[in-house]
């Protein structure tokens, strides 16, 4: 039997045993597995997960099954929540380095703050189906930074393989404010922090008088669809995304919220967050960090270090686990390996880890929460989507992979375009006829 | 436990790296049978000042050993001495007495992983201009240029490839900007003050070169030849052209002025200087294959190569290696096909397949990027065994840079670079606790003082912090 035919046996036989017929209005009960919550707690040896009309209703151990469930019987499988990227542009990209197909910046456009990701997300990308069949259910989508140090408002996303792909649209607003903020304001960091204190304050004046808002008098910065975009940000009705890495530059922005109290902000990045990872925690500021940023790569993350996120969550920071600095539109799936390593520190001398429930909590509660979701997502607590992941091994170890991914309790295809080259290739050469007719 | 010599490889790449490598002079001149002609280049100019730091005699006992060749051995114990692995076995093993002695119960000992693709010290930390040396990108042939003269020993990312990777041999190779990169170098991960003092003795030099949308892009813009990678190939065969020409003439010591470019590409077609060629689609490595053929050298490996899978069997007939990422994919158009499988696929055709990183961050988790490899070939029937998988790490590397005779697996003999895990590697909760190069411990992850800290982080905060 040819490797390709062998795969193909598999799968089938995986399929059938998990076959769920429809989402909505239906009870299925995972049952037998490791089930573990997402929110810092360890996992539950033999645990039954419950979701109900595409939401979680119960997880752990003695549950009650509703009767007339579906039962799928996961045992020695582990059941996680779906897998939730921190910080990602999925959906906006189908290859990098080819423009047209590229949506995650516009640096000619006018426009900066007002730019909306939700409009963009394109289901059909082909990383969307990749990183769903490696256990990634959710992600938060944010646009890059081009002319200004507003890079526009990102999305909070689902992976699932359907047309409808924004769960929160305009979810949150992202800026620059360490060295990329200062080459965009102007060629400084005095210019970035004037620049953000003018633009919110020009938004404030928007907000006092929409009509009389003149965005195109020469004194104006902002044009009136970005200055209408803030206004949720400098109320505080919409979370601020703030990218900075220096433990300095992490001060500043703190500060920052003496004159703009209302300011939600999530910091991201945070290479040497560490290094202030009691203010950040007093200032209650949840962090998107890399995880793995241990080089000195610029002058800002000097003191990066693989143990940052674990001092940021001894400290008692929120930290989700996010592609913070690379990749940012296609290795989602890497998120499994960012957690797994921050396992592996707690056994290195000297340095800081995290327990693994901590760990699965930074790609899981955590960033929902950071977002200010984490009642509607990002664990198997009661009344969450029901985005579940069964996997045939500890979900952080490399050799793990889903069997089953379930995206608001339906269940999704695992195959991708990757997956038939993988198939078509199974074997080199060519048969009776050429590859081009295998499909 | 499974003993492959070099001549047994089913790889023919390992017999030209076997009788590439093999004494303390490569590089040799053209000349080193014959008198000198006017066109001789001095004999290595640039010699490696590396030598070992001193190590004591050391044993490692009851740990998993994979020796790098496909070899395993349950509670085995590996002897180091003199900088050298002197002893390898099973438990019945004798120990010497008066040697330190480490317990490896539930702990791996592996040779050191070697990267055949960094940029290192030529793309260094901190990523300013400054200290971008990696593209010499002001035309498309600059086979006249060294990755060593760009070297810039400070930068940190070796240290963290030492603690946190393993890695204790690796290749800096010029970027991919042009066709003919330049030269590449092989280094030991010891920190000196100079790029010579890190220069793994006798290693042959390698030949940077590049396929692909790199070329054409950056000189296309330029309003330069090459625009398209026919273009690519149009001017990859005229070099080639002048440099047999160049070649001919050396050899019969007739009259020419030197030229560093033609010395690189002439000591390529006697087999001296491998050919490390970044190419990424099968369609374009076959090109390859057919152009050195056409002008009679060798392609020793094929990097990135993130569609070897699709012609596995024209790589292990040809026998080039393919140097890959686990899961790279979609960064450029390229990279579109690239699938999880195709370190897998490439192996189980019978061709010889490396795990490369070409990348700061990852030559940290080479060991991790072959355990997804291992995963994607196993979900899809291929089963490869740990021991087996070691070799896409340490010796496959080594024979296509030329040094497996020295290192690369742990045979009585060889360098002793050795790391004990302190778990198994292709778990992600491993990390390496000890590292020795050349038998002298380099790392330890219980001893603060024994990990590096360049000149560029002294002084600054977070020095000596764990990385």
């Amino acid at each position: 039997m040819t490797q390709r035919k062998k795969w193909a046996a598999r799968a089938g036989a995986a399929a059938l045993s998990l076959l769920v017929t429809s989402a909505m209005a239906q009870t299925i009960a995972i049952t037998g597995g490791m089930v573990a919550i997402g929110d810092g707690s360890e996992p539950i040896e033999n645990g039954t997960v419950v979701i109900v009309n595409g939401k979680v209703m119960a997880a752990g151990a003695n549950v009650a099954i509703p009767p007339g469930a579906q039962r799928i019987d996961a045992t020695g499988q582990w059941v996680t929540p779906g897998i939730m990227s921190g910080f990602s542009r999925v959906g906006l990209v189908e290859v990098g380095a080819v423009d047209p197909t590229n949506d995650s910046e516009a640096p000619d456009s006018p426009f900066s703050a007002a730019l909306d990701v939700s409009t963009a997300i394109n289901p059909l990308v082909n990383p969307i189906a990749i990183n769903r069949s490696s256990g990634i259910t959710r992600a938060v989508v944010a646009p890059a930074a081009s002319k200004s140090i507003f890079a526009g408002q990102g999305a909070i996303i689902d992976l699932g393989a359907d047309a409808d792909a924004v769960t929160v649209p305009r979810a949150f607003q992202m800026v620059e404010m360490g060295e990329k903020g200062a080459g965009n304001a102007g060629g400084s960091r005095p210019a970035a922090h004037l620049m953000f204190r003018e633009l919110l304050a020009e938004a404030q004046d928007y907000a006092r008088n929409p009509a009389g808002y003149d965005g195109r008098s020469k004194d104006n910065l902002l044009l009136r669809a970005d200055a209408r975009a803030l206004v949720p940000v400098v109320q505080g009705k919409m979370p601020l995304l703030v990218h900075v890495e220096s433990g300095t530059d992490i001060l500043s922005v703190i500060a920052l919220r003496k004159d703009f109290p209302a300011l939600r902000i999530v910091l991201v990045g945070a290479a040497e967050g560490w290094r202030v990872a009691r203010e950040i925690a007093a200032a209650k500021i949840p962090v998107i960090a890399g995880g793995l940023t241990d080089l000195p790569a610029s002058f800002e993350m000097l003191a990066a270090t693989q143990s940052n996120v674990g001092r940021m969550v001894e400290a008692g920071v929120l930290v989700a686990i996010g592609l913070t600095d690379r990749d940012e539109a296609f290795q989602l799936r890497h998120a499994m390996q960012q957690a797994g390593n921050m396992v592996a520190l707690q056994k290195v001398p000297g340095a800081k880890g995290l327990s693994w429930g901590q760990a699965l909590r930074t790609i899981s509660a955590a960033p929902a929460e950071a977002m200010g979701l984490g009642d509607r997502m990002g664990s198997l607590r009661p009344g969450r989507v029901g985005d579940v992941v069964i996997w045939d091994g500890d979900p952080l170890e490399l050799m793990s992979a889903p069997v089953a991914v379930f995206i608001d309790g339906k269940q999704q295809p695992l195959d991708n375009r990757q997956t038939k080259l993988r198939d078509r290739y199974a074997t080199p050469g060519e048969g009776a006829l050429p590859k081009a007719y295998e499909f | 436990m499974k003993r492959l010599s070099c001549l047994a490889s089913p790889v023919v790449l390992a017999l030209a790296a076997c009788t590439t490598a093999g004494s303390d002079a490569a590089p040799k001149s053209a000349s080193a049978a014959s008198t000198p002609g006017p066109s001789t280049a001095p004999e290595n100019p640039y010699p490696s000042t590396y030598k070992a730091y001193p190590g004591v005699p050391t044993v490692i006992r009851n740990a998993t050993i994979l020796d790098g060749e496909g070899g395993k051995i349950e509670r085995g114990v590996v002897f180091l001495s003199g900088g050298k692995i002197t002893a390898i076995g099973g438990p019945e093993t004798p120990i010497p007495a008066d040697v330190a002695v480490f317990d490896g119960t539930g702990k791996y000992v592996t040779p050191g992983i070697i990267d055949i693709h960094s940029h290192l010290g030529d793309y260094p930390s901190p990523q300013v201009e400054a200290l971008s040396d990696g593209n010499e990108a002001t035309g498309p042939v600059t086979a006249d240029v060294w990755a060593e003269h760009s070297i810039w020993p400070q930068d940190a990312g070796f240290g963290r490839a030492l603690a946190n990777g393993g890695v204790t041999a690796l290749q800096i190779l010029p970027g991919s900007a042009n066709l003919f990169g330049g030269r590449g170098v092989s280094l030991k991960n010891v920190p000196a003050r100079t790029q010579q003092g890190m220069k793994f003795p006798g290693a042959p030099y390698s030949l940077k070169m590049a396929c692909g949308e790199n070329p054409k892009r950056v000189y296309g813009r330029k309003g330069r030849q090459p625009s398209t990678r026919m273009g690519n190939m149009a001017v990859d065969r005229q070099t080639w052209i002048r440099a047999r020409d160049y070649q001919k003439k050396r050899a019969a010591n007739k009259e020419q002025m030197r030229d560093l470019s033609m010395e690189t590409l002439a000591d390529v077609l006697e087999g001296k200087i491998l050919v490390q060629n970044h190419c990424y689609r099968a369609d374009e490595m076959a090109n390859v294959i057919d152009m050195s053929k056409e002008f009679g050298y060798k392609v020793t490996t094929f990097h990135h190569a993130v569609e070897s899978y699709k012609i596995a069997d024209l790589l292990k007939d040809n026998g080039i290696c393919s140097a890959m990422w686990a899961d790279w994919y979609g960064f450029k158009m390229e990279s579109y096909d690239g699938i999880r499988e195709n370190i897998a696929l490439v192996h189980n055709a019978g061709a010889c397949a490396i795990v490369h990183s070409d990348d700061e961050n990852g030559i940290q988790r080479l060991n991790q990027e072959a355990a997804k490899a291992i995963a994607a070939g196993k979900r899809m029937g291929i089963t490869v065994p740990e021991e087996i998988a070691w070799t896409w790490l340490s010796y496959n590397p080594a024979k296509a840079m030329g040094i497996a005779d020295q290192t690369g697996s742990l045979k009585v003999g060889k360098m002793a670079d050795v790391v004990l895990w302190n778990g198994n590697p292709f778990s992600i909760y491993t990390r390496p606790e000890r590292v020795w190069i050349d038998g002298a411990l380099m790392y330890d992850a219980n001893d603060p003082k024994r990990r590096p800290v360049s000149d560029f982080e002294l002084g600054q905060i977070g020095a000596g912090d764990t990385k």
